[in-house]
């Protein structure tokens, strides 16, 4: 039996919030002025050399009145980006046009609210001390918890999960909620990742030796390790209605994979990325060369960026014009996937093909057609690639609707 | 809107179950339950460096996993994987937290690679060869319902068979107390679009609001309030042939996730 196509979504509403801007305008901005939101590492006491993509404001971000118990860096920064370009309203108007029941809550991350429980320990006795009564383990540290609020603050009633594949968590919340409107459990989703910095993160990855120790350079000859961002990033996935605006967003194709190889290195000649990439072309029912521009996966660390430069000119050739936006946001982790589909569907609307900054000489021994400066041109698909530890790849085929 | 599949293997590995024959006797009712800790057996399928580096649950998660498999007869590098947890490796956890909080701050490299949420799902495919695409979900104490709905939407839109597999594992102390999951707890569900000479049942399911089905038994009623994976055991007591065929499952908010099951003659 043939597997059941699904069908073109609309992005009816989308935004990002990131270390490079808080919103659409403010990140657009930055994308065309090439201004990059990585700083020296400030974070929380941490004493790791490296630098992170914070967002300005989070902790500052109240929740929703009544919901104390979401409290936490995660879900500030969920409240601070749903807030932003309308989408908050959006998702309510659509759970008026749907019913409740039929708008899905599928939203990324890796880490969740673990921050808060990372402080917790902090507070206890090391020896045998319970955790201070004040801390809330479902509210924060469960991976559920940003969906669970999220569900609440939108008003929103139907199938909802958060979607945990480490770093291509968020781009895979967008295949699942793809099947379930196909499937027509649901008639919408608010889909995205949200993805908080916290220690766990930072001293991880300086163990495992993959932490640059400036800003990270995806794609350079001297690239040396990655940046950590974090990010909030939404979009509101509905049917294509029977009149679009040409300029109008689709998600046209999702592709996924898995490595088989390595919990937290990629395939060496990138096969698990290359499947992902040929079953989200082969989804959205296109040749590759109708891909104008690729958003790597590029979290700059020497084995990624070689196993995606494979995976990319196998697919789609040395020619196709690519970058990691992840020089300018840092690595956002389980929310990459989301924040990079929704900068796509900005460069789309904006016919821009965003340099990737940080990056001075391109490694020509990865044979791909890297971009170290923005280029203006008219834009109607982009494959945004997103591949996580546990060797979970999806990769995303965004497009103009005209 | 009613997503069904056919249930051709299943797995199951818990206190005082441990196998799907052990389990199917007692919520049939023709054994007696006698819960005790589980004997999770050594992930032989993984290759010798992997199986150093894996905690109590991805044993857990991976014996049901093959147990279903095999009750399938199918291969299991070609299945899409649907796992669903509410908290990944609670231990490895601790751990982390532990040696954030120290002074030093020293964390190991396998510590932070194991605590990725989508752990079983990686050690799964490396042991398995299975490349194909796999979700790893969360939902709190509806994990398993969520994933059982996304199993099922796989098999409606993919037409081939799907591998679920549904896992948790007490968090020791301090986070036992804030989050009291009672007992390991595996289980795992081959789901076919088509019916085949392994085929145990034909599911259907529907997103309902109404009561979740309970346990006569008290002590099996304790495991499915204490093991989100363990919400799953009023399907498998209608699995089993010893209860009533319709098995609403929690899910989210008051809701059930109804489950309606017929046994394959």
């Amino acid at each position: 039996m043939d597997r059941i196509p699904c069908a073109p979504l609309v992005l009816a509403a989308f935004t990002a919030t990131s270390g490079v801007g808080v919103g659409n305008a403010a990140t657009l901005a930055s994308l065309r002025s090439r201004r990059g939101g990585l700083r020296p590492c400030d974070f929380d006491g941490v004493d790791v050399p490296t630098w992170i993509g914070a967002v300005d404001g989070v902790d500052a971000q109240p929740l929703r009145p009544g919901c104390a118990r979401y409290d936490c860096r995660n879900n500030r920064l969920a409240e601070l980006a749903l807030g932003q370009d309308g989408l908050l309203e959006r998702v309510r108007a659509a759970a008026g046009r749907h019913g409740a029941q039929r708008v899905g809550v599928f939203v990324g991350t890796s880490t969740s609210g673990i921050l808060e429980t990372e402080r917790a320990y902090r507070r206890r006795d090391p020896r045998d001390g319970p955790l201070p009564a004040d801390f809330d383990y479902r509210g924060t540290h469960n991976a559920f918890s940003t969906v669970d609020y999220l569900r609440r603050r939108c008003g929103l009633a139907g199938p909802a999960a958060t979607v945990c594949a480490a770093c291509a968590s968020s781009a895979k919340a967008f295949a699942v909620a793809r099947r379930m409107i196909a499937a027509d459990v649901i008639d919408a989703a608010l889909v995205g990742g949200v993805d908080s910095l916290c220690l766990t993160t930072l001293y991880g990855f300086h163990s495992l030796q993959l932490l640059a120790p400036g800003p990270c350079r995806p794609f350079d000859a001297a690239r040396d390790g990655l940046s950590v961002g974090e990010a909030g990033a939404f979009a509101l996935l509905e049917r294509v209605p029977p009149s679009l605006d040409p300029d109008a967003v689709l998600l046209l194709g999702a592709g996924e994979s898995s490595d088989a190889h390595h919990l937290s290195t990629p395939h060496p000649d990138g096969l698990g990325a290359r499947m992902a990439i040929e079953r989200a072309l082969d989804d959205a029912r296109l040749d590759a060369g109708a891909i104008d521009y690729v958003n790597l996966h590029g979290t700059g660390t020497p084995s990624n960026d070689r196993a995606e430069s494979l995976a990319v000119r196998a697919t789609c050739g040395a020619a196709v014009p690519c970058s990691s936006t992840k020089g300018a946001t840092g690595h956002a982790l389980g929310a990459a996937g989301a924040l990079e589909a929704v900068l796509s569907a900005l460069c789309l609307g904006a016919g821009l093909l965003p340099a990737g900054l940080g990056t001075t000489r391109v490694d020509a021994s990865l044979g791909v057609n890297y971009l170290t400066d923005n280029r203006a041109a008219p834009l109607r698909r982009i494959l945004s690639n997103s591949f996580g530890f546990g060797g979970a790849n999806c990769c995303l085929v965004l497009g103009t609707a005209g | 809107m009613s997503l069904g599949a056919y249930v051709d293997g299943i797995g199951v590995l818990g206190p005082g179950m441990p196998d799907w024959g052990a389990a199917a006797r007692i919520l049939s009712g023709s054994g007696e339950y006698r819960p005790t800790a589980s004997e999770l057996p050594a992930p032989s399928i993984l290759p010798v460096a992997e199986r150093r580096r894996t905690g109590r649950v991805v044993r857990l998660a991976l014996a049901v996993a093959m147990e279903a498999v095999q009750g399938a007869a199918l291969d299991p590098a070609q299945l899409p994987g649907v796992f669903t947890s509410s908290g990944g490796d609670g231990a490895n956890c601790h751990e982390i937290c532990s040696a954030l909080a120290a002074p030093q701050r020293e964390l190991s490299p396998t510590r932070f690679t194991n605590s990725v949420h989508n752990l079983v799902a990686g050690y799964w495919s490396i042991a398995v060869g299975a490349m194909r695409a796999s979700q790893t979900l969360c939902a709190y104490d509806a994990s398993f319902a969520a994933g059982l709905l996304e199993a099922l939407v796989g098999v409606a839109i993919e037409r081939e068979p799907v591998l679920l597999v549904a896992y948790d594992a007490p968090y020791p102390p301090p986070l036992h107390a804030t989050r009291p999951i009672a007992a390991e707890f595996g289980v795992a569900l081959v789901l076919t679009p088509g019916r085949s000479a392994r085929s145990v049942a034909r599911i259907e399911t529907v997103v309902a609001a109404e009561p979740a089905a309970t346990l006569d038994d008290a002590r099996l009623e304790a495991l499915r309030c204490g093991v989100p994976a363990a919400r799953s055991l009023p399907l498998l007591a209608a699995l089993a042939g010893g209860s009533p065929q319709v098995a609403p499952l929690e899910y989210l908010d008051a809701g059930t996730l109804r489950v309606q099951v017929q046994l394959c003659g």
